[in-house]
């Protein structure tokens, strides 16, 4: 450890080392967060592109561009690549970028198995893309991998997906414990816990998620394992195992999961939104407790992915309401961030758009949720087109639309100029657009019955898919306005101030923009 | 030197608490199981013969009882229950044949996973000696006649007139090297 240390003190005057060794060798916390945002904007594009092939399917009914098979591995690996190599990575990014800047620290706590956590992620999608090209192809099994699918009528490639499982799971853990030593250890004389801003109180809850729940996925693939190419019988009936019980054990982990891609997000817009309505944040400490209770409640609602497996009726009342009760602290939230605004002095700079959508749009996919929270009614909606517009309402303008944003308002910060505004409006009205012509129509869809995962359907839902898929394309094609608006505010703009934003609050907004290879070297007073 | 120190004892916590959740996603396997049994839910139903102490019928309920055989994908063995539903009281002791047969020009093993429905039943639902508890061996072309003997509990709640219980037949030829390797030596 103390090897850490010197290499530190050696850095200080020097600066980022030259060439590629520099990205391969560094320690230092923007570097790895600047590559994880890379890397999980990479992931994005990938898995969007995946989400083409399969709305391009779906344009019409029938089969026109790819075979079922292939159909089932694009919807897997879309599922997987998006929740575990863009969405997470991200967070992950800026929590890298800006949880030390937020509460004064030099760098993140471990600084090289920082940098480990990071290089093992392109390793575990090296493996995960490299099985679409095998013989028997890629997982096909649906994002949920639901045993003995995943095993016993798994393609031969699955022993690489499960893998690939373990690296992701085994940096996002390195990756939460270095940011609870960080947040715990590192923080600037004089900000206490309840000074700390709300992305650093989201990002702290989010690793204690992981902590949990990420070894449990751990071992659930590991059971696969065990099963596949050790004669086990973890989910194999005929050998005494379960096949229900491999959901009980995926979805613990898979409940809180959702909280783990959302939490970041709920943080970085309770950064925002006060900025642009110019007032502090309605309800501080509501918040922290809000998000606490939403992450205590994700352990005890798993089973409402269950209803239709045959579970008591106890049970499906218990997870009934357990569900709905995650709608009171939930309500608070979306509560403290409408009365931030009110009467607030707003403008709408491309942050603050990407926020308000937020707000209004993961409302909506939080009504939707409390629709399939409700046990008998979900036997009409479960695993059909309706599911898929729920979890992309809370996902897309929840999660990756927290990631806009966040990126919009700290970009100043990392490049020193500012981004092209017209540009980054454009971005949001398409995608604003775009992802709403993509997904509202799935709800009806869903509600008339058309089921997920599947090539080809019923004639009868023709126009709404047509729709779907015009709005996908938009959407995705907006994706690349985004990158030139990034590369762009990279290349130049107009020079950003220390303080770009008038109504921003925190320390990252003292250090200089762009902001210098080593930051807080001496810890800032914070009164 | 002493900010890298202070790290060790919140990183051992973190890293013992991931050791224990990585421990706790196996321990899910036993408490599944336990709360199976205990709670009788999941329609899974003892794997070992239930002795009766004192035989106590209950002549004012008659209940229906549903036979029903499946055959796992993959599996090629014929079978089917000798009748497909019989009426019994709560208490008493009653006997239902199952057939197999192996039509292949192989040995096979043979594993059948009981199940009952309603799940809520399945606690009262007590098999005395079932084809269930071993493995069937059966030789090319042979058949065979597997009993199961049950009692359903006069504790049943009232409200469960109907039940059924369906087995899943597997193939475990492959699971069951020792058996398979026995039959074989058998059929030479
Ligand atoms: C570019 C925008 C996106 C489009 C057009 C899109 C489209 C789709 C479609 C059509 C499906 C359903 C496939 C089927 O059931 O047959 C799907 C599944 C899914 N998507 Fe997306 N998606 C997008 C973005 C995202 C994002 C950002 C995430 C996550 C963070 C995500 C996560 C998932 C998951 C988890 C599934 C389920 C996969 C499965 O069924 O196993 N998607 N997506
Ligand atoms: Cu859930």
């Amino acid at each position: 450890m103390s090897a850490v240390i010197d290499t530190h003190h050696h850095d200080h005057a020097h600066g980022p080392a030259k060439g590629l060794m520099r990205w391969v060798l560094t320690t230092n916390h923007k570097d790895i967060g600047s590559m994880y945002l890379w890397f999980s904007f990479a992931m994005f594009l990938l898995g969007g592109s995946m989400a083409m092939v399969i709305r391009a399917e779906l344009f019409q009914p029938g089969l026109q561009l790819v075979q079922p098979e292939y159909f089932n591995q694009m919807t897997t690996t879309h599922g997987l690549i998006m929740v575990f190599g863009a969405v997470m990575p991200a967070f992950v990014g800026l929590a890298n970028w800006m949880i030390p800047l937020m509460i004064g620290a030099p760098d993140m706590a471990l600084p090289r198995m920082n940098n480990f956590s990071f290089w093992l992620l392109p390793m575990a999608f090296g493996l995960l893309v490299s099985t679409l090209f095998m013989e028997g192809g890629g997982p096909n099994f649906g994002w949920t991998f639901y045993a003995p699918l995943s095993t016993t009528y798994a393609p031969p490639s699955v022993t690489f997906f499960i893998f690939a499982i373990h690296l992701a799971g085994i940096s996002s853990i390195m990756g939460a414990i270095n940011i609870i030593a960080t947040i715990l250890n590192l923080r600037a004389p004089g900000m206490t816990l309840m000074k700390m801003p709300l992305f650093v109180w989201t990002w702290l809850i989010t690793a204690f998620l992981l902590i949990a729940v990420m070894p449990v996925l751990a071992g659930v693939v590991t059971m696969m394992l065990m099963d596949i190419h050790f004669g086990t019988s973890f989910f194999n009936a005929a050998g005494g195992g379960d096949p229900v019980m491999f959901q009980h054990i995926f979805w613990f982990f898979g409940h809180p999961e959702v909280y783990i891609m959302i939490l970041p997000a709920f943080g970085a817009v309770s950064q925002i939104i006060p900025a642009f309505s110019r007032k502090p944040l309605f309800g501080y400490t509501s918040m922290v407790y809000a998000t606490a209770a939403i992450a205590f409640l994700s352990f005890i609602v798993w089973a409402h992915h269950m209803f239709t497996v045959g579970i008591p009726i106890t049970g499906e009342l218990f997870f009934m309401y357990a569900t709905m009760l995650i709608a009171v602290p939930t309500g608070v939230k979306v509560f403290n961030w409408v009365s931030t605004m009110f009467r607030g002095a707003l403008t709408f700079e491309a942050p603050m758009l990407f926020a308000v959508a937020f707000v209004i749009l993961f409302t909506i996919g939080g009504f939707s949720g409390l629709m399939l929270a409700i046990a008998p009614a979900d036997f009409q909606y479960h695993d059909t087109y309706f599911v898929v517009a729920h979890f992309h309402y809370v996902l897309v303008p929840g999660a990756i639309f927290g990631i806009f944003a966040s990126a919009y308002y700290w970009l100043p910060k990392w490049t020193g100029h500012m981004y092209d505004e017209t540009l980054a409006k454009t971005h949001f009205w398409m995608s604003f657009i775009g992802m709403n012509l993509a997904f509202f129509p799935m709800h009806f869809v869903g509600l008339a019955g058309m089921p997920r995962r599947i090539p080809d359907y019923n004639v009868m839902f023709a126009n709404f898919n047509m729709i779907s898929s015009v709005g996908a394309f938009m959407f995705g094609v907006t994706q690349l306005l985004f990158l030139f608006i990034v590369i762009k505010c990279i290349k130049g703009g107009t020079k950003a101030a220390a303080n770009p934003w008038e109504g921003a609050e925190g320390l990252e907004w003292t250090v200089p923009s762009p902001a210098p290879y080593h930051t807080f070297t001496t810890p800032p007073e914070v009164k | 030197m002493s900010e890298q120190q202070s790290n060790k004892p919140v990183v051992t916590r973190l890293v013992l608490t991931v050791i224990g959740m990585f421990a706790f996603g196996f321990l899910m396997v036993p408490l599944y199981d336990v709360m199976c049994d205990a709670l009788g839910i999941n329609g899974k139903t003892s794997g070992t013969a239930y002795r009766q102490d004192v035989e106590h019928i209950d002549e004012s309920r008659t209940l229906r009882v549903q036979f029903v055989a499946t055959r796992a994908q993959g599996m090629a063995w014929d079978f089917n229950p000798d009748a497909e539903q019989l009426s019994l009281h709560p208490g008493e002791t009653r006997e239902m044949l199952f057939y197999a047969h192996n039509p292949t020009d192989r040995p096979m093993v043979a594993q059948a996973i009981p199940s009952v429905s309603p799940a809520k039943a399945a606690a009262f639902f007590h098999k005395t000696e079932c084809f269930c508890f071993t493995q069937q061996v059966l030789q090319p072309g042979e058949s065979v006649e597997m009993p199961v003997r049950f009692i359903v509990d006069p504790a049943l709640p009232t409200d469960v007139k109907h039940l059924t219980l369906a087995y899943t037949l597997f193939d475990v030829s492959e699971r069951m090297p020792d058996k398979l390797a026995n039959a074989s030596a058998q059929a030479h």
